[in-house]
């Protein structure tokens, strides 16, 4: 798993990136009342708003980690958006992205590195 | 002014002032933010949604000494207080016995809010909370506007804690017993170890609770005695914002300002039939002419509730529209955990105050289905 310094998760599933936040961003949000996802096969590009999330205090967005296109977003979210709270990394994901080429995820922090920037 | 706080800065350089209950809120597990140049304690480890929950079914205790708390000690006799307070606020104070509470509001030559408040009569003197961000200004038009009747006091030594929730009455009356006998808007006295406590019935949640001035020296053992009781747990400012709004209760400088008066806020209700036409004391306060106009003839516009139909919480600032025109804005708004569903209040036209009028509010863009609905959202469970 790859992370990003807006506290998103990124793995790989077999051809696609899957998208979600991580512990310490939901912890940070607190209760997840509404998730709004992208639509299947928008074409994103890195840095796009692409999901809307409110927690009983405020909306902030999760921007796509890099170019591609949505093949999949979790449903689930729509009726349960505390899903983002119970299980950030697992049933709480967004999105799964089509990309050219998945070594673009060699970029991001690994799990040490990301640790770093939150401690 | 400092009001509320032990006159101590926040850490950092931040220039914020500290609470007398910093440490305790640390202890807490507190989220510290920014609040009208307090740092104040937003949420504790359970979060806002547990918090809000809490309060509706146990008791919370929330720290809000940040409020500005001041005496009006007259200089010749409470009558003469009391006719010069009603110059600057449009409620019947005269009328208001010993120990009881009222609800009031400073208005301007507009007939604007400048701020919302409580007063006590307190036999020989009146004791008023105002609101954090407000307390320098108020205390400045007390000043100017009770000169020769009052001594306007400020208590930067005492702190505010309110206890909300329906088993407040029993939390409370643990330590201080008789309490429950206090009804929604009254005050007592009561000597304790942790100093003279100034009781009021009342709160900012729409539950039954309690809002305790206590000595600054006397207001971490009070506070850890109450958070003793495994009833009560302790709650910060997210959660007392979530429950004022299902509550219907308008926050000052978001759902009323100078731009707004009383009767469109919807606080009519708090001008008493002595201060209308016709009554012993009509009018004689600043705006008089627009208000008693618009209670006779109704505004034109009313802050009314808002049920935004989608999951989507819509907030302040979202723009109203009804038939493709814009008739209004969102002062408040969020998740009402509570009601388990977006809540909302906001200005419509009266045409368009009739509940269930269906609008639309614009989001990100989009424009989406939101009704008026009477307030409040959620039931209130004050002990009259």
């Amino acid at each position: 798993m790859k992370y990003t310094e807006d506290h998103e998760w990124l793995r790989i599933e077999g051809d696609l990136i899957v998208v979600g936040i991580t512990e310490h961003a939901a912890t940070q949000l607190g209760d997840v009342v509404f998730v709004e996802l992208p639509e299947i096969e928008a074409v994103v590009s890195s840095g796009d708003e692409v999901v809307v999330i409110e927690s009983v205090k405020a909306a902030s967005d999760i921007l796509a980690p890099v170019d591609g296109e949505i093949v999949e977003v979790n449903d689930k979210l729509s009726d349960t958006p505390g899903l983002v709270n119970e299980d950030p990394l697992g049933a709480g994901w967004f999105f799964k992205l089509k990309v050219d080429d998945l070594s673009v995820i060699d970029d991001f922090m690994d799990e040490d590195e990301y640790q770093d920037l939150i401690d | 002014m400092s009001g509320g706080t032990d006159g101590q800065t926040g850490g950092a350089g931040t220039g914020l002032m500290r609470l007398g209950l910093a440490d305790l809120h640390h202890e807490l597990g507190a989220r510290m933010v920014p609040f009208a140049g307090y740092e104040m304690p937003v949420q504790y480890a359970a979060g806002v949604m547990a918090e809000h929950l809490q309060t509706r079914s146990g008791a919370s205790l929330f720290d809000v000494s940040h409020m500005g708390q001041v005496v009006l000690r007259p200089t010749q006799g409470m009558e003469a207080l009391g006719r010069a307070v009603e110059a600057m606020v449009p409620v019947d104070l005269l009328a208001l016995p010993e120990g009881r509470q009222r609800y009031g509001f400073f208005t301007d030559e507009a007939g604007g809010l400048l701020d919302d408040l409580m007063v006590v009569n307190r036999g020989d003197h009146l004791f008023v909370v105002v609101n954090a961000a407000r307390a320098g200004h108020d205390i400045a038009h007390m000043d100017a506007g009770l000169g020769g009747v009052a001594q306007v006091i400020a208590l930067p030594d005492r702190a505010l804690l309110a206890l909300q929730g329906p088993a407040a009455e029993a939390a409370l009356a643990a330590l201080v017993p008789g309490i429950e006998r206090l009804r929604f808007l009254e005050m007592a006295d009561a000597q304790t170890i942790h100093g003279g406590l100034w009781i009021a019935r009342s709160g900012y949640t729409g539950e039954d609770g309690f809002e305790i001035s206590v000595p600054q020296a006397g207001a971490e053992g009070l506070a850890r005695a109450l958070l003793g009781d495994p009833r009560v747990m302790p709650a910060g400012l997210g959660a007392r914002d979530s429950l004022r709004l299902e509550a219907g209760l308008p926050l000052y400088g978001h759902d009323i300002d100078t731009t707004t008066s009383p009767v469109e806020a919807g606080l009519g209700w708090a001008i008493g039939r002595a201060r209308r036409a016709g009554g012993a004391r009509a009018g004689g306060f600043p705006g008089a002419e627009r208000i008693l106009r618009e209670l006779a003839e109704g505004p034109a516009r009313l802050r009314t509730g808002l049920r935004p139909e989608g999951r989507a919480p819509m907030r302040e600032g979202t723009v109203l529209f009804h038939e493709g025109a814009e008739v209004g804005r969102i002062t408040s708004g969020g998740f009402g955990p509570s009601v388990g569903a977006p809540v909302a209040m906001g200005y419509v036209p009266a045409a368009l105050v009739a509940p269930g009028t269906l609008l639309e509010g614009e989001l990100r863009g989009k424009r989406l289905p939101v009704a008026t609905c009477p307030l409040p959202f959620h039931p209130t469970s004050y002990k009259r």
